[in-house]
C-alpha cells in the first residue's frame, strides 16, 4: 500500500485549488506563453496554460508552492489538456510526453522540496488528465448523432502516453478528472490499467466526474451513481465530482456517490457558481461553511477546489478540514476477496 | 411497465440466494440499475436481435435505423430494464452494424437510460460495442469453448473496459446439456475468472442454456428441470453471480401456438426465478401473466416443464389444439395519439418521437392557410414547451436535440409546400421597378402592361389613379400595372406592399389564367396585402375607396416572407463549445433560415467580414468559457462602429442576462438579445425579424435591459470610492513653489482666418485615417503590409490626389480661435480665468471633474484643476483654450460627390477633413508652446513625436476621458465667442459642426497629464450641478456614462 493511500484513511487530504485562476494573475502575454523557444510557432499559444510549465516553470513552481503553504497535501499537475487531441489546437502533439514530463517534474521538485522543510507532512503530485477537448459517446453534429469526433481507440493512445509521460515525471497518483464524457474517462483507465501491467507499476488512480447543470448529470448524461458504476472496474484511490458546480450544488451528488462506493470519495468544487460576468465569486469563507456540510456528513475523504479557488480557499478548507475525520473506507484489494467457490462455506 | 413483467415482479427468488446486498451487480446506461438478490427479475429486452427478430434484421438490412431505434424504445417503453444488442448475422457487416446502432442508441436518452447488453459470438464485435458505449454493460458472452486462453484473454479485457459478463455453459467438449455439465463448467469458469483474472464475482452471469422441452425426444424431457436445479446450485455455491438465459428457447417446438408457447414462458420462469434465476431474455408480449393461465393450461404445462408425466408432452400436444390464438394488442402506450393535434404535436417534440409527425404535421398544414403557418403555429408552441423544459432542467442537451430532429423532419416535409408557394422572385423592397417582375416573363409582361396602362384603363381605375397618382394620398407613391412575379397589380404601394385591384380587369395572360383567389393568396404569400375593389366601388364611393386604402397602409405590414432570414452563428475566438450553438443552427434551419455557421473559434474579423459579405439578417455569438464574454463585447462594439443594424443573439454558458445587460446590450444601438436556451432561438428571431414585431421587439428588449441594468447596477458591490472630500484631499500636489511658471508671451484671444492648409500636411497623423477605412495598422507600416498594403497604398493614393485637389482649389477652409488667459484653480476643482472682454475684464469658471476610484498607494485622485495653481498660492498661474475647424466646405463637397453617385470621394473627403482638423490641432498646439505662449520654444520635435504626445503641457477636450462633461464646451464656446469668430456651432448634444472641428484647452505644467476620469459619485454630481449652477437631472444625464452607482 502506497504511503497515499495509508494516509487516506487517517486523515482528510487537501487537493490544491484552481491553476488556471492563479495563472490568470500573471496576466501573461502571447510573447509570455511562447518564451524564446516557441516564438516562431506558426499558431496563436496564448491561453495553452499547459506550455507554461515550459516556458514559465517559475511561475508554475511558485504556484504548487503557494498551494502547499495553504495546507495542499497534494497539487495536481499543470497538464489538464496534455494530451495530442487537446494539444492539436496548437499543434503541439508532439510535445506532448515532454509536457507532461516537465509538469510532473516541477510538481514533484516543489512536493520534495516543501517535504524537506516539514517531514510529518508528506506532500504529494497527482498526474492531472483532463477529458481533451472531444465527446467519444456524444456526435458533435445534431445532423448525425451517430458521428463521432473521436475513438476509443484514439483517446487510449493519448491517455496512454500522458500517463505514461506523467508517471515518468514522478507523480504519486493519477487523477481523470473533469469527466463530462463517462467514455472518455473509461478509455483513460483502459489506458492506465494497460499501463499499470506493462511497467508492473501500482500507481493510485482519482477519477473525478463533473455534473454539468441543474439536470444533475453529467454532459454525456449520466447520473451521479450511474457514472460511479461506469468506472468502478478499477481499484480508485478515490472517486468524486469536480468543476462545474460550488460546493453546494455539489453535495447531493456526493452523497449519490459516498453512499455506494467502497472507494474514497472526493470533491473539489468551484468557488460557488459563476456570476453573470463568468467570475468566481465566492470567498474562502462562505465555499469552507458550504463545504463543512461534506464534514457534518462524513462525505469526503479528499477536499480541494476547482475554477475560482485560490491559496485562501485552500487554506480555509485545510483549516476545517482537521477538525473532521475522513469518511470512513474499505481499501479493498482484490486479493483480500473471498470469492472462489471452494471457499463458499464461509460466505452465507 | 406491462402487466406481464410485473407480474414476474412478484415471483421472489429463492430465500437460498445469497443474502444482503453487500456485492450487487451493478450495470448502467445513462440510469443505475443495481441488481440486488432482492431486486425483481431483470427483463432483456430481446427484440434488437437480428438473430431473434426478423423485423429488425429486415431494418439494420435495409440501414432503416430510425426504425430500428424505434425498435429499441419500444422495448423500453414496454419495461425492458436491459436492451441485448445483437447483429450476427451472415449477410451483414456485424461490427459495423454494432457501432453504428450503439452510437444512434445512445444519443437517444430515452433507451440509452438503460445498460445495453452487446450481443455477439464474435470477439470483435463485441469489443467494438464496448468501445462505443459509457455504461456499464453486459457482454453477451463468452465461455471456454475455445480454450482456457482465449477466455482468461477475453474475460481480462471485458474488466477493463469495465463491463459485466455472460458465460455460456460451454466448454472444449461441447455445451454443457444436463444438470452434471452445467455445473461443472459452470464451477470451472467461474474459478478462473475470479481467481486468475480477478473479474469482479458479482459481475459474472451465467447463461445455463435453456434447451426446448416437449420436443417428443426423450433427452429433452429433462432440459427445464435440469436448467432450474442447475441455477439453483450455482447460486447456493457461486457466490454473487447471477443466472440468465433466453427463455423462448424452451418452448421452441410449440411454434406457432402462442398461447401455449406465453403459458410455458411463465411457468418456466415461475420456477426458474424460484431457482434463483435473476435476470432474463424474455419478449413480455410473448408471456402469460402466471396467475391468468388457465387451470387446465397451466397442469399440462407444468407437466412438461417440470417433467412430471411421462406422457406429458402428448397431452399437451393434444390439449394445445384445443387453444385458441388470441391476438395480443400493442403494449406501447398510445393514448396521446387520441389528443388534440397541436397535444400531439406537442408531445412528438418533447419526447423526441418522430414516427407520427409526418401525419400530424400534414393534418396541420391542411388546416392551416400557409404551410409557413404550421411552422410558426403548431410546431413553435411545441419546441416552446421543450424550451421551458430544458430551461429548467428537466429535459437534457440530447433529448433537445431529438426534439430538433423531430422538428426537422416536420419542416422538410413542409418545405416542398413552402417552395411551391414562393417560387416566383422575391419581392422587392421597393427600388426598382422590374425588381418584382418574373425575369422571364417581364419582357411578353411589359408590353401587355402598357397596353392595360395606356390603352385598356377602365374609367373606375382611371378614377383611382388620378386620387393616388403623384403621392396625393398622404405622400405614399403608388404604382399602376406593375408587374409582380408573373401577375401585374392594377395598383401598388411597394413600400407598404399594398396591392389593389380593382375588378372588372382581363387579368390574365394566356398562359398565366389563375384565378383571383391563387394570385392574391401567392402576393399574400409574398408579403403582399390585396384589396379589392369593385368599379361600382370606385365609381360610386370613392371616399370609402380611399378612407379603406388609407387604413391599410398604416396598419404593419404582414410577417415576413418564407425564406426567413439569414443567421450567421459562430462560437467566439477562443472557445471551442459549439453544442448549445449548433443546436441553434438545427432549430432555427428547421424553420426556414438560412444558417451560416462558422463555427468555432471564429475570429472577430471573420465575423465581420462574413455578415457584410452575407448580407446576413442576424449574428448569433456563442460561448462557454469565460473570456468569451469580452468577445462578445468586443464584437458589439465593433458592430456598433461599422453600423451594423442586424440584431445580435447572445448564447452560450456563460452568458447571462446580466451580461448581456450590462456589458453588451449598451455596446450596441441595435437589438440585442440574450438566447437563454436554444430551442427558444426561433421565436426570439422570429420577433427580432418579421416586420409586424421587429420594432416593438427590439424596444421591449432595449427597455428591459435598461431596466435590468439599472437595477443590476444598484445592487452590484460597491467598488470603493472615496467621498468627493477624501478624493480632494488626495489630489494630485504641486509644489507650485518651484513649479515653472511661464507668463504667455501673448496673453488674450487670437483668431486665425483661412489658415494656408499646405502647413499642415506635415502634421497629419494618417493611421486613423486608414483605420477609419478599416485598414488597421500603423501608418507608413500599413502601406507595406501583407495583408492590407495593396489596399492602403490604393486608399493613399487617392487621398493624395483629392487632398492635392483640396489644397490646389482651397476646396476646405481652415480656421481657429485660441485665447491664452490669466488663472487659478479655485475651490479644488474649477478653474478661474480672467478674460477681455468688449474691452472690460471678465471671469469664467471652467468645472473639471476629479476622480473618485479608490487608487493604490500613493496614487492621487486627478482632476485637470490640479494642474493649474490654486489661488490661495497667490501664484499667478494661466491657462488655454482653442478651437481650430477645417470643415468649412466638407459639407457642400460632399454632397456634389454623392450626386455624382462617388460615395467614395464623399467618405473621403470628410476623413480628410476631420485628419485635417487633427493636424491643425496639433500645429496649433505647437505654435502655442513655441510662440503664442512661448513656454518651449526650444522644442524641436518631429511629427512622430508630435503624434506620440511627447511635448510638455496637454491639450484635453471636452467630452473626452480626463473631462468627460461636453458642457464644458459651452463655456469655452462662450469664453472665446468660438461661434462668432469662426462660425463654429454646438449642435443639441454638443457636437461642434462643422465635424471637422477640435476645441479643448491648453495646461501647460510639465506635470499635467492625461488621465481618465473614470467613475465618479453622485455626491461629486451633485456638488457639480451646484457648482455649475444647474440641475442635478442635467448633471446626471450629462455625466451619466460615469457615474457609478
Amino acid at each position: 500500500m502506497s504511503k497515499i493511500e495509508e494516509l487516506l484513511s487517517k486523515k482528510i487530504l487537501i487537493l490544491d485549488g484552481a491553476m488556471g485562476t492563479m495563472l490568470q494573475e500573471y496576466k501573461f502575454s502571447e510573447e509570455d506563453f511562447r518564451g524564446k523557444r516557441f516564438a516562431d510557432w506558426p499558431v496563436s499559444l496564448k491561453g495553452n496554460n499547459d506550455l507554461l510549465s515550459l516556458t514559465q516553470p517559475e511561475a508554475i513552481a511558485t504556484i504548487h508552492r503557494k498551494y502547499f503553504e495553504a495546507g495542499a497535501d497534494i497539487v495536481e499537475t499543470n497538464t489538464f489538456s496534455g494530451t495530442t487531441i487537446a494539444m492539436a489546437d496548437y499543434k503541439m502533439e508532439e510535445l506532448v510526453y515532454e509536457l507532461n514530463y516537465e509538469s510532473a517534474r516541477i510538481a514533484k521538485e516543489v512536493a520534495q522540496e516543501v517535504t524537506a522543510e516539514n517531514p510529518q507532512k508528506p506532500r504529494f503530485v497527482a498526474g492531472a488528465i483532463g477529458p481533451t477537448n472531444k465527446t467519444a459517446s456524444m456526435s458533435p453534429d445534431v445532423n448525425d448523432p451517430g458521428f463521432r469526433a473521436i475513438s476509443f481507440e484514439e483517446l487510449k493512445v493519448a491517455y496512454k502516453q500522458q500517463a505514461k509521460a506523467l508517471i515518468d515525471g514522478g507523480v504519486d497518483v493519477l487523477l481523470v478528472e473533469t469527466v463530462f464524457d463517462t467514455l472518455n474517462a473509461k478509455a483513460a483507465l483502459f489506458a492506465i490499467d494497460e499501463l499499470k501491467e506493462e511497467l508492473n507499476a501500482d500507481i493510485p488512480v482519482m477519477v473525478s466526474g463533473t455534473i454539468t447543470d441543474a439536470s444533475g448529470r453529467t454532459l454525456s448524461g449520466q447520473t451521479a451513481e450511474a457514472f460511479l458504476i461506469s468506472v468502478s472496474h478499477i481499484p480508485l484511490l478515490s472517486i468524486g465530482f469536480n468543476c462545474a458546480l460550488g460546493a453546494k450544488q455539489l453535495t447531493p451528488h456526493l452523497e449519490a456517490v459516498a453512499r455506494n462506493t467502497e472507494f474514497g470519495v472526493s470533491a473539489y468544487p468551484n468557488a460557488g457558481l459563476p456570476n453573470a460576468f463568468g467570475e468566481y465569486d465566492q470567498d474562502a469563507q462562505e465555499m469552507s461553511n458550504q463545504i463543512r456540510e461534506y464534514l457534518e456528513k462524513g462525505l469526503v475523504n479528499i477536499l480541494g477546489g476547482c475554477c475560482g479557488t485560490t491559496p485562501k480557499h485552500i487554506k480555509a478548507i485545510a483549516e476545517i478540514a482537521r477538525d473532521y475525520k475522513p469518511r470512513k473506507i474499505k481499501l479493498q484489494r482484490h486479493a483480500e476477496l473471498v470469492s472462489a467457490s471452494q471457499n463458499t462455506e464461509n460466505q452465507s | 411497465m406491462s402487466a406481464e413483467s410485473t407480474d414476474l415482479n412478484i415471483i421472489k427468488p429463492s430465500p437460498l440466494g445469497r443474502k444482503g446486498g453487500a456485492r450487487p451487480l451493478k450495470l448502467s446506461g445513462l440510469e443505475p440499475l443495481v441488481i440486488t438478490p432482492e431486486s425483481n427479475f431483470i427483463n432483456v429486452g430481446e427484440r434488437t436481435n437480428v438473430a431473434g427478430s426478423r423485423k429488425f434484421l429486415r431494418l439494420i438490412k435495409e440501414e432503416k435505423y430510425d426504425e430500428a431505434l424505434e425498435v429499441a424504445r419500444e422495448q423500453v417503453e414496454n419495461g425492458a430494464q436491459i436492451i441485448d444488442v445483437n447483429m450476427d448475422d451472415g449477410l451483414i457487416d456485424g461490427k459495423e452494424a454494432m457501432v453504428k446502432f450503439l452510437n444512434l442508441v445512445v444519443a437517444e436518452p430515452d433507451i440509452a437510460r438503460v445498460p445495453i447488453m452487446i450481443d455477439s459470438s464474435k470477439w470483435e464485435i463485441i469489443e467494438a460495442g464496448l468501445q462505443v458505449v459509457q455504461g456499464k454493460c453486459v457482454v453477451n458472452s463468452i465461455s471456454l469453448k475455445e480454450g482456457e486462453q482465449e477466455f482468461i484473454e477475453n474475460a481480462k479485457k471485458i474488466k477493463r473496459y469495465g463491463a459485466a459478463v455472460i458465460v455460456m455453459a460451454f466448454d472444449e467438449v461441447g455445451q454443457a446439456d444436463n444438470y452434471e455439465r452445467r455445473i461443472e463448467i459452470a464451477k470451472r469458469s467461474y474459478d478462473i475468472l475470479v481467481n486468475k483474472v480477478k473479474f469482479p464475482p458479482e459481475d459474472i452471469i451465467f447463461d445455463l442454456n435453456i434447451f426446448p422441452v416437449g420436443t417428443g425426444m426423450e433427452e429433452h424431457r429433462k432440459n427445464a428441470v435440469d436448467f432450474i436445479e442447475g441455477t439453483k446450485w450455482v447460486k447456493e455455491n457461486l457466490p454473487y453471480c447471477s443466472v440468465s438465459g433466453g427463455v423462448s428457447n424452451v418452448s421452441f417446438s410449440f411454434r406457432g401456438n402462442n398461447p401455449v408457447r406465453e403459458a410455458m414462458h411463465s411457468v418456466f420462469l415461475y420456477h426458474a426465478i424460484k431457482a434463483g434465476m435473476n435476470i432474463g431474455i424474455v419478449n413480455p408480449s410473448m408471456l402469460e401473466v402466471y396467475d391468468e393461465i388457465p387451470k387446465d393450461l397451466l397442469e399440462h404445462v407444468e407437466d412438461v416443464i417440470l417433467d412430471r408425466r411421462d406422457d406429458a408432452t402428448e397431452r399437451l400436444l393434444d390439449f394445445a389444439e384445443n387453444v385458441v390464438g388470441r391476438k395480443k394488442e400493442n403494449k406501447v402506450d398510445l393514448s396521446w395519439r387520441e389528443n388534440p393535434l397541436q397535444d400531439r404535436i406537442t408531445h412528438a417534440l418533447v419526447k423526441g418521437i418522430d414516427a407520427y409527425i409526418l401525419e400530424d404535421i400534414e393534418e396541420a398544414r391542411q388546416q392551416a392557410e400557409k404551410p409557413l403557418e404550421v411552422i410558426e403555429g403548431p410546431l413553435m408552441i411545441g419546441m416552446n414547451v421543450v424550451g421551458d423544459l430544458f430551461g429548467s432542467g428537466k429535459m437534457f442537451l440530447p433529448q433537445v436535440v431529438k426534439s430538433a430532429r423531430v422538428m426537422k423532419k416536420a419542416v422538410a416535409h413542409l418545405l416542398p409546400y413552402i417552395e411551391a408557394a414562393k417560387k416566383a422572385p422575391k419581392p422587392p423592397k421597393g427600388e426598382q421597378y422590374w425588381q418584382t417582375a418574373d425575369p422571364a416573363l417581364y419582357g411578353k409582361m411589359k408590353e401587355f402592361a402598357r397596353r392595360m396602362r395606356y390603352e385598356k384603363s377602365t374609367r373606375a381605375e382611371s378614377k383611382l389613379w388620378e386620387a393616388l397618382s403623384g403621392k396625393k394620398l398622404e405622400g405614399y407613391k403608388f404604382r399602376r400595372q406593375h408587374i409582380i412575379g408573373s401577375y401585374i397589380s392594377d395598383f401598388v404601394c411597394l413600400r407598404e406592399k399594398l396591392v389593389i385591384e380593382v375588378d372588372g380587369l382581363i387579368h390574365e395572360l394566356p398562359e398565366h389564367k389563375l384565378s383571383d383567389e391563387e394570385r392574391t393568396a401567392w402576393l399574400e404569400d409574398q408579403g403582399f396585402r390585396v384589396i379589392r375593389f369593385t368599379n361600382h366601388q370606385v365609381l360610386q364611393n370613392l371616399d370609402f375607396v380611399l378612407e379603406t386604402i388609407l387604413k391599410k397602409l398604416k396598419q404593419a405590414p404582414p410577417s415576413g416572407v418564407g425564406g426567413a432570414g439569414k443567421v450567421l452563428l459562430a462560437t467566439v475566438k477562443g472557445d471551442v463549445h459549439d453544442i448549445g450553438k449548433n443546436i441553434v443552427s438545427v432549430v432555427l434551419g428547421c424553420n426556414n433560415y438560412e444558417i451560416i455557421d462558422l463555427g468555432v473559434m471564429v475570429p472577430p474579423e471573420k465575423i465581420i467580414e462574413t455578415a457584410k459579405k452575407e448580407q446576413v439578417d442576424v449574428i448569433g455569438l456563442s460561448g462557454l468559457i469565460t473570456p468569451s464574454l469580452d468577445e462578445m463585447v468586443f464584437l458589439a462594439k465593433e458592430m456598433e462602429r461599422q453600423d451594423f443594424s442586424v440584431p445580435l443573439l447572445i448564447g452560450g454558458a456563460t452568458t447571462s442576462k446580466a451580461h448581456t445587460a450590462v456589458k453588451i446590450d449598451p455596446q450596441y444601438k441595435h437589438a440585442v438579445a440574450h438566447v437563454n436556451d436554444a430551442s427558444r432561438a426561433v421565436t426570439v428571431v422570429g420577433d427580432l425579424l418579421k416586420e409586424s414585431t421587429r420594432e416593438k421587439y427590439k424596444n421591449e428588449l432595449k427597455e428591459q435591459y435598461d431596466k435590468f441594468r439599472k437595477n443590476f447596477n444598484k445592487r452590484s458591490k460597491v467598488k470603493s470610492f472615496l467621498s468627493i472630500e477624501e478624493a480632494r484631499k488626495n489630489k494630485f500636489k504641486i509644489d507650485w513653489d518651484r513649479a515653472p511658471i511661464t507668463r504667455p508671451a501673448e496673453l488674450g484671444i487670437q483668431v486665425i482666418e483661412d489658415f494656408d492648409l499646405n502647413k499642415l500636411v506635415d502634421y497629419i497623423d494618417w493611421s486613423p485615417f486608414f483605420r477609419s477605412w478599416d485598414l488597421h495598422g500603423r501608418y507608413p507600416d500599413i502601406l507595406n503590409d501583407e495583408k492590407v498594403g495593396e489596399q492602403a497604398q490604393s486608399l493613399f493614393k487617392d487621398a493624395q490626389a483629392l487632398l492635392k485637389r483640396i489644397l490646389d482649389e482651397r476646396l476646405l477652409k481652415a480656421r481657429a480661435v485660441f485665447g491664452l488667459f490669466e488663472a487659478n484653480s479655485i475651490h479644488d476643482d474649477d478653474i478661474e480665468i480672467e478674460y477681455q472682454e468688449d474691452s472690460g475684464e471678465k471671469t469664467a469658471v471652467f468645472r473639471t471633474l476629479r476622480q473618485q476610484l479608490k487608487k493604490h498607494g500613493e496614487q492621487p485622485n486627478f482632476a485637470l484643476a490640479d494642474f493649474v495653481a490654486p489661488k490661495e498660492s497667490q501664484i499667478q498661474d494661466y491657462l488655454g483654450c482653442f478651437c481650430v475647424t477645417t470643415g468649412f466646405g466638407t459639407q457642400e463637397l460632399a454632397e456634389k460627390f454623392e450626386k455624382d453617385h462617388d460615395d467614395y470621394n464623399s467618405i473621403m473627403i470628410k476623413a480628410l477633413a476631420d485628419r485635417l482638423a487633427e493636424a491643425f490641432a496639433e500645429y496649433l498646439h505647437e505654435r502655442v508652446r513655441k510662440e503664442h505662449w512661448g513656454y518651449a520654444s526650444k522644442e524641436n520635435l518631429s511629427n512622430e513625436e508630435l503624434i506620440k504626445e511627447e511635448y510638455k503641457g496637454i491639450r484635453p477636450a471636452p467630452g473626452y476621458p480626463a473631462c468627460p462633461d461636453h458642457l464644458e464646451k459651452l463655456s469655452i464656446w462662450e469664453v472665446l465667442k468660438v461661434k462668432e469668430r469662426i462660425g463654429v456651432e454646438l449642435t443639441e448634444s454638443l457636437a461642434m459642426w462643422p465635424a471637422a472641428s477640435v476645441s479643448g484647452y491648453y495646461f501647460v505644467n510639465p506635470e499635467a497629464r492625461y488621465f481618465g476620469l473614470g467613475k465618479i459619485k453622485e455626491d461629486q454630481v451633485k456638488d457639480y450641478a451646484e457648482r455649475k449652477g444647474i440641475s442635478l437631472e442635467k448633471a446626471e444625464k450629462w455625466l451619466n456614462p460615469n457615474i457609478a452607482d
